[in-house]
């Protein structure tokens, strides 16, 4: 396979690579999250038996990795490539392997690795077993087998793969800078790097992230989310207008997302202490398993219509 | 006779279980087999990151036929006895046999085993020893049931004998076993068949994995050595890491890169650090101990000879590199400021809720330093500034991104701090208190050495002691398994450091000005654990000291407290009603009040220091109730001294004579307790030599009036050795004396004077031990 030539393009194979392995390629979800496992298309769908299948770039926002643009490589908000299937088939690490073959990775050059490395979400009360995956020496994706979410043991168990994308892209395309990458190809009418689309927006954000947001009003819409998020959930489970059975597990997962974006915010800005900390955590950790509870009453997730 | 070979093929296997691991799987099926009648001649285990393979050589075909005899009731028992017997035996009323004894006829069964072939044997052990496996964390996967350390994909399980070998017949959970494995994952993938451990090591190394770890790690030493050797560079030696190396490849191929010249700079912690942690790089380094190239193992060949994959480990370690870089050339600057900025920021930074951020734990470490420094010869100025700055680099740049490093950070970014500062402290002074910022941690395990330093000692004695009494007052105490804030090691850090330095240290003393330095900081709460009767004991404290009527002042006080928990603030606010017309403030009650509550979390963590200690001792190999018999006195916050006096007595216990004195002591004390006990008063009264009738009594009166200057002597000199030995010449005429001698004669005064002799050898040890908790 010929070497990809911008970033744009290692995507578009990615996600040509999974569908043609029968994935659902589904779109970011639209909401301001901090990793591609929160997209309720793992989260949620990690939970009960029914088999699913899905591939989708999920953009995600880690506050605190603001460095105003200058880094070559961190960014406060940047890209991850999520694949999940339930169940793990037996053959998912050959399935990620040809995977990095489809964006111009030789295997008979390069040294992969699958390094031990557990991973484990406090916020969403999951955890699971698996890699971090080498090349060369560079960590390029992460490799789990979910063994639990929102508390709930996983049967069966979902494979994620989870690919951290300027990393791996700055690897394929050779950059020692993530901004000065192409982001479309090199050769377009109009070639964009990925500075150009990126960078003025992350000083923007940094600013606002590290000294501007309002952090009582952050507070006050943590406090929001998490009310509501209880309120959705204590709803009786028949609809009174159409008298149908209709867990609302997704709208309340909406603000248990909120609140974890929230915290990390409220986190950026330093106003949270250490042991305060573990307490934010609790409270998302707490939605989260809430959401996960009824998500398993949705027909979805494996209850009886 | 067999050989076994087992394959368990996987998807990788953490390196660090890998070891453990084969050996598990030799121990559990070895004994397996053993307990099914089976025997082997030998066995050998081995892992790599994808498999763990076993072999077992000479095993037998078939476990022996077994006959074992069973008793049953009397042949005229009633039918129901006889059947349940038949029942339980397994067999038929026509096997029985009726035999004649002494208390009537009874029924005999013969119960026969038939030995069963290897073959079934293997499959059931094997079949458990998967599913018990021990791996420290295991997973499912798919839809199975099946746990295993990571996704199992085949079983090979074969009988070889000289006729030919067999597959074991075996399925667990849904993964059959065969003969069919494979080799490398990358340089020769394709599955193949083996017919013996013999075939199927070679055929291994044709399909590049080398099976046995020491192989691979010895192929990776002599390729570093190669490539250093050649450069004039020579590796570092690191073991552990050569351990988890091992474990991370099937085919090892060693590659020697480059560092780029801009980073030489580093201090050679970081260099090594941001290799060996995030790369698992072996450092390589130049005549002069300069760390100037790396080693990196690859998992394959290329036909490139590596390039491609050394091309991206070196601009993957440049990358890290360049990060550190900066953070050092920003972290130089504020450094080169003094610091201030950090100390600054560490107001900021919570150490805990409820004790404050960093800076004022600093602050508390500083004043702590300052008190011990006298008792460790340091001088307290120069103590207190090394404290200071002791954990200024937790706010560097460096430290965020590598925790890893803090300390080691410190010491440079200390020393840095007093050539732009000089005057922060006399400059023979520098060196001392830029080695604490890294010494003041130090003993961080068990292997590791105590720090030296004066200086060092102070401020790591006050960290540690500031953190136990921190979480003391707050009650963080560690329970059972759990111990997030590290206390059992910090005290027994501190136990090390005294006892490596022989540290003659009031240790209360300490902690009761630690605990004065936490005081300032908490306040009362409801939840307070003051208790009402230890409020109303310092109450009357208070009322002397000030003009409240002592009467009123107690009787208001139970109105006001009598429900529970106490309000301390209305007590307070009543307090001050009370006094103001007087002029008298109790605006610093929370502190006092506080402070008296932490009166009883002093015996509380000394104890603490005492268990740690006997878990220390103990290792050294003291006895347990020898340390209990050390602990009694008011010197047991002199944790070198108790540690003397374990030691003293210990060594004594084991010689004759010291297990003679022991019995002769347990005499005086038992004859001594009855009498006290029955006659209502306490013989302490001095023996007078003159009322003594036999020459036996006297000869003791004469050895206890000889060994008392030298035994006062050795106590005064703290010689405790010395001390036993001069109570173990006590011996002889205590045994003479108890042979000789009736201590309950019939004259009365005879008697108390025997019984006040007996106090005296009682008491004789009391001052080293008390003996009576010997076990024994």
């Amino acid at each position: 396979m010929d070497a990809p030539r911008s970033f744009q393009e290692i995507i578009l194979r990615l996600q040509a690579y999974w569908a043609d392995k029968g994935c659902a390629v589904l779109q970011p979800y639209d909401m301001e999250v901090g990793a591609g496992t929160f997209h309720p298309a793992t989260t949620l769908r990690a939970l009960g038996p029914t088999p699913w299948t899905a591939a989708y770039v999920q953009p995600s926002r880690r506050p605190t990795d603001g460095r105003y643009g200058d880094s070559p490589n961190r960014w406060q908000h940047y890209y991850q490539f999520q694949v999940i299937i339930k169940p793990s088939p037996p053959e998912l690490q050959e399935l990620y392997l040809g995977s990095l073959a489809a964006i111009g990775i030789d295997m008979d050059l390069h040294d992969i690795r699958f390094v031990e490395d557990d991973w484990e979400s406090p916020t969403l009360g999951a955890w699971g077993l698996g890699w971090e995956v080498w090349c060369d020496g560079m960590e390029v994706s992460q490799f789990t087998y979910f063994q639990q979410v929102g508390g709930h043991d996983c049967r069966p168990v979902s494979g994620e793969l989870t690919y951290g994308l300027e990393r791996l892209a700055m690897y394929v395309l050779g950059a020692d800078d993530g901004n000065a990458m192409p982001f479309n190809a090199p050769d377009a009418p109009i070639p964009l790097t990925y500075g150009d689309v990126f960078r003025e927006a992350e000083a923007q954000y940094a600013r606002w992230n590290f000294d501007v947001a309002d952090t009582d009003m952050l507070m006050k819409h943590f406090e929001d989310a998490e009310a509501e998020c209880a309120r959705i959930l204590s709803q009786p489970h028949d609809d009174p207008r159409t008298g149908r059975r209709i867990v609302m597990a997704q709208p309340a997962y909406d603000q248990a997302i909120k609140a974890s974006h929230l915290f990390n915010l409220l986190d950026a800005r330093g106003v949270i202490s250490v042991t305060e900390r573990q307490a934010y955590i609790g409270r998302v950790r707490a939605l989260a398993k809430a959401c996960a509870d009824a998500f398993l009453e949705t027909k979805a997730g494996g209850a009886a219509a | 006779m067999a050989d076994l070979l087992i394959e368990l093929f996987s998807e990788e296997i953490p390196a660090r279980m890998q070891a453990r691991a084969a050996a598990d799987l030799k121990r559990l099926m070895t004994d397996g087999l053993v307990e099914a009648g089976l025997t082997y001649e030998g066995a050998a285990a081995h892992a790599t990151p994808r498999r763990l393979a076993l072999t077992v050589q000479g095993l037998t075909d078939r476990s022996p036929d077994t006959a074992a005899e069973r008793r049953g009731p009397k042949a005229d028992a009633p039918e129901k006895a006889i059947e349940g017997f038949l029942r339980g035996a397994g067999v038929s009323r026509d096997d029985l046999e009726a035999r004649e004894e002494k208390k009537g006829t009874f029924l005999y069964a013969t119960i026969r085993r038939a030995g069963r072939p290897a073959e079934e044997i293997v499959a059931e052990v094997l079949e458990r020893t998967i599913r018990d496996f021990p791996w420290p964390k295991s997973m499912r996967w798919g839809d199975g049931t099946l746990r295993w350390v990571r996704p199992l994909r085949r079983i090979l399980c074969l009988l070889t004998r000289e006729d030919g070998h067999v597959v074991v017949p075996l399925a667990v959970d849904g993964i059959e076993a065969g003969d069919v494995t494979e080799g490398h994952r990358f340089m020769a993938p394709a599955p193949f068949s083996v017919t013996s451990w013999d075939d199927y090591a070679a055929k291994l190394k044709r399909a590049h994995v080398v099976l046995e770890a020491e192989e691979r790690a010895e192929i990776v030493r002599a390729g570093m050595d190669n490539l250093s050797f050649a450069a004039g560079l020579s590796v570092v030696e690191d073991p552990g890491l050569m351990a988890e190396v091992a474990g991370l490849v099937e085919w090892p191929v060693p590659l020697m890169g480059k560092i780029d010249d801009a980073f030489l700079d580093l201090p050679p912690e970081v260099l090594r650090t941001s290799m060996k942690e995030h790369q698992k790089f072996f450092s390589v380094a130049d005549r002069d101990g300069r760390i100037v190239r790396f080693v990196t193992v690859a998992n394959r060949e290329t036909a490139d000879g590596g390039a491609t994959i050394l091309d991206g480990n070196q601009r993957v370690l440049a990358a890290r590199l360049a990060d550190a870089a900066f953070f050092w050339e920003n972290d130089l600057a504020v450094a080169k400021a003094g610091m201030g900025d950090w100390l600054d920021k560490l107001s900021d930074v919570t150490f805990h809720a409820k004790l404050g951020s960093q800076r004022e734990r600093i602050e508390r470490i500083a004043a702590l330093a300052r008190e011990i420094a006298p008792a460790v010869g340091a001088d307290p100025d120069v103590a207190e500034t090394a404290a200071r700055l002791a954990k200024a680099d937790l706010a560097s740049e460096m430290v965020y991104e590598f925790p890893e490093l803090q300390g080691v950070m410190g010491r440079y970014y200390v020393a840095e701090a007093l050539k732009a500062e000089p005057s922060l402290a006399p400059s023979e002074h520098h060196a001392a208190i830029a080695a604490a910022a890294e010494a003041h941690y130090a003993p961080l395990g068990p292997s590791d050495d105590v720090p030296t330093e004066p200086v060092s000692v102070a401020v790591a004695l006050a960290d540690k002691i500031d953190l136990l009494t921190g979480m003391w007052a707050i009650d963080e105490k560690p329970t059972g398994s759990k111990d997030p804030f590290a206390l059992r090691r910090a005290a027994l850090g501190v136990i090390r450091i005294v006892m490596g330095h022989g540290l003659v240290l009031g240790l209360d003393e300490y902690l009761l000005q630690a605990f004065i330095h936490h005081s300032g900081k908490w306040k009362v709460t409801s939840s307070s654990k003051v208790t009402a009767s230890r409020l109303e004991e310092e109450l009357y404290l208070l009322a002397t000291r000030s003009s409240v009527d002592e009467s009123t002042l107690v009787s208001s006080y139970r109105e006001l407290t009598s429900q529970s928990p106490i309000d301390h603030a209305a007590f307070r606010d009543w307090l001050n009603a009370q006094t103001a017309e007087r002029g008298e403030d109790f605006s610093n009650y929370d502190d006092y009040i506080l402070l008296q509550a932490n009166v009883s979390d002093r015996p509380d963590l000394l104890s603490f220091f005492h268990d740690r200690l006997k878990v220390h001792l103990r290792d050294e190999g003291v006895r347990h109730d020898v340390i209990d018999a050390v602990l009694t006195g008011d010197r047991t916050d002199d944790l070198a001294d108790v540690v003397a006096r374990a030691r003293a007595l210990n060594a004594f216990l084991a010689t004759d004579n010291g297990e003679n004195l022991i019995q002769g002591y347990r005499r005086a004390k038992n004859i001594l307790e009855q009498a006290e006990e029955k006659d209502g008063v306490e013989y302490s009264f001095g023996a007078d030599r003159k009322l003594a009738e036999t020459d036996e009594e006297r000869a003791l009166f004469d050895a206890l009036e000889a060994a008392k200057p030298a035994l006062d002597a050795a106590m005064e000199a703290e010689d405790y050795a010395g001390a036993m030995e001069r109570l173990a010449a006590l011996r002889a005429p205590i045994d003479a004396f108890f042979e000789a001698v009736q201590v309950n004669a019939e004259n009365e005064i005879v008697r108390r004077n025997r019984l006040n002799l007996l106090h005296a050898i009682r008491e004789a040890p009391a001052r080293i031990a008390d003996l009576s908790r010997l076990e024994g």
